[in-house]
């Protein structure tokens, strides 16, 4: 599996990576070789096989829908880039 | 004092013998003499330490002194600690104070435990070799020109250079078992859902456990018996009855059936590893222990099936940190999309970059089935293995690290080889496994690191085996020249 500096730029954007045009390359280079190295599951044959997406096969705990949190918003913010009356702050979105 | 455990020093500040104070102020002495050459430790938190113990030596006077009130720890810099910084030793946050505390951390505060500082990792936890920090590369003290591993690198550096008795750690794919090996000192990663993520900051949760880091087995037994227990805010957290983690510390190894994987005693095994890890199992021989081949035939996919899974979750996992709510954001975005685009490209590191992006292609539509699917269809694979081997035996032994402490750089230019040096602790994530590592001997004048893993659940026995091995052998009270 190669990718190219093309496919690399493209994966960078869906991850909303901005990737510098010099770095391209290493990417390109060590995706690569880690895609060929995970290719080795392709030689198991795993036909019947469940897929397994918790160690110990337990479901996800419910909780009653009642409120649990209190309101911490000002608290929150404090760590915030920017704010303005309780609201995050980003570049205009709609013209 | 700093070359007691954690044990003698409970045991010395219930007999008046040290104050919680006098013990903290020692350590930080140590830190700020010694941590220069080493780097374990991105944020001293002294004030707070101090703080919080005086507040142990009164607890004492008023005789509410549990069992570790007044003995100081670190914690790794992926905690959240309130009020403090907590960087996950990320340029993205190296401006986040967090507003709250994680689980792990409220219960080292309830339990009294002075907290010296937040220890240097990889970033988000991402790497083997605790070179993949924004705030540079942890020194191994047994030579300072070798890794200490990764991610807990910091936690075990400390530990190891006696800076702090003992220190949390977290293992996504060997991240406590890789360092401690690397660096000598005992580490425990418990079984998935034994200690609570709740503001552990997140990288493959499916895998990530957090555990304890310390010299001895009985020190990680009494770390984990604050750490361990249900948390309602974690939805894999498991409620199990409260048990004591060192219950079985002097049980007999009459009879104990000890199982050795074929296929981690192959090829890529250091000869000074092998030598060692065979002197340890004919320690436990002479200790009545038998030994029975195991077979885990699909355990050499292991590496190989991590690396699907572990930068898949990964992927989703951060895609919380976009420059929105907290964390880094870019100078004058011209819009939003600018402002995820170059937020993240910043305040990311390469590896972290990386690793989002196999994930990102690993998940994305076409793919899913090939890679993600794939990898939990032989991740199930592989945890039938252990269970298997569970039917024939009590424990499994194994090699930590194919190798001792690597030299710094010598892995960095290629990824896969420095996926491949957690070989040996990948496979027990995935199947969700109880595990540890402890010292058993030095090649080279390096540290090498025996594996231990359980069954679900079985973490009071692994810290019973691995005590019976500490109280026969020196290992574990060696330290690094300088450091003593």
């Amino acid at each position: 599996m190669s990718l190219s500096q093309e496919q690399v730029k493209k994966i960078a954007y869906l991850a909303r990576l901005n990737v510098q045009e010099e770095d391209l390359g290493i990417y390109a280079r060590t995706l690569s070789d880690i895609l060929d190295f995970v290719e080795q599951m392709d030689g198991v044959d795993t036909e019947g096989v469940e897929p397994m997406a918790h160690p110990l096969e337990l479901s996800q705990r419910l909780r009653s829908d009642a409120p649990t949190e209190s309101d911490q918003r000002a608290h929150f913010q404090r760590i915030a880039p920017a704010v303005e009356d309780g609201l995050y702050l980003v570049p205009k979105v709609i013209e | 004092m700093h070359d007691k455990t954690i044990a003698e020093l409970a045991t010395a500040l219930r007999g008046g013998e040290v104050s919680s104070v006098e013990l903290t102020e020692h350590y930080l002495r140590r830190i700020e003499s010694l941590d220069g050459c080493l780097n374990s430790l991105i944020t001293v938190t002294a004030e707070q330490a101090l703080e919080t113990a005086r507040a142990a030596d009164d607890a004492r006077v008023r005789g509410e002194a549990g069992p570790l009130t007044g003995v100081p720890i670190v914690h790794k810099d992926i905690f959240c600690t309130q009020g403090v910084r907590t960087s996950c030793a990320s340029r993205m946050l190296d401006n986040f104070i967090s507003p709250y505390d994680a689980g792990v951390v409220e219960r080292f505060k309830a339990a009294g435990c002075p907290v010296l500082g937040k220890t240097n990792m990889d970033e988000f936890a991402m790497g083997s070799s605790n070179e993949t920090s924004f705030y540079g590369p942890v020194n191994n003290p047994w030579d300072t020109e070798r890794v200490p591993g990764g991610s807990s690198g910091g936690s075990a550096a400390a530990v190891a250079a006696r800076l702090a008795p003992g220190a949390t750690g977290t293992d996504t794919g060997g991240s406590i078992r890789q360092p401690a090996a690397l660096t000598g000192i005992t580490g425990l990663k418990p079984t998935y859902g034994r200690v609570s993520r709740w503001g552990m900051i997140a990288f493959a949760s499916s895998l990530d456990q957090g555990g304890p880091m310390a010299r001895t087995a009985e020190d990680c037994g009494l770390m984990l018996n604050v750490m361990a227990g249900f948390d309602a805010r974690d939805s894999t957290s498991l409620e199990r009855p409260a048990e004591d983690f060192n219950a079985c510390l002097n049980s007999t190894l009459r009879g104990l059936k000890i199982g050795l994987p074929r296929e981690f005693f192959g090829e890529g095994m250091d000869p000074g590893v092998a030598r060692v890890i065979n002197e340890a199992i004919d320690f436990y021989r002479k200790l009545g222990a038998e030994f029975v081949d195991v077979d885990l035939p699909h355990s050499g996919l292991s590496v190989p099936v991590y690396y699907v899974v572990a930068p898949a979750e990964c992927s989703s996992n951060l895609a919380r940190f976009d420059g929105v709510r907290y964390g880094h954001r870019c100078e004058a975005p011209k819009d939003l999309m600018d402002l995820y685009m170059r937020s993240r490209g910043e305040g990311f590191g390469a590896e972290v970059q990386r690793r989002i992006m196999v994930g990102t292609y690993a998940l994305s539509a076409g793919y899913f089935d090939a890679y993600y699917l794939k990898a939990q269809k032989i991740r199930r694979l592989i945890a039938d293995d252990f269970r298997n081997a569970f039917e024939q035996v009590d424990v499994i032994l194994a090699p930590a690290t194919p190798t001792t402490a690597f030299r710094l750089g010598e892995k960095t230019a290629d990824p896969v080889t420095m996926y491949l040096s957690d070989i040996y602790t990948i496979a027990v994530n995935l199947a969700g496994l109880p595990a540890m590592s402890l010292p058993a001997g030095f090649a080279e004048g390096l540290p090498v690191g025996m594996q231990l893993i359980g069954n679900y659940f079985d973490e009071a026995r692994l810290l019973g085996v691995a005590h019976q091995y500490q109280m026969g052998t020196e290992w574990h009270q060696m330290a690094p020249a300088g450091f003593e």
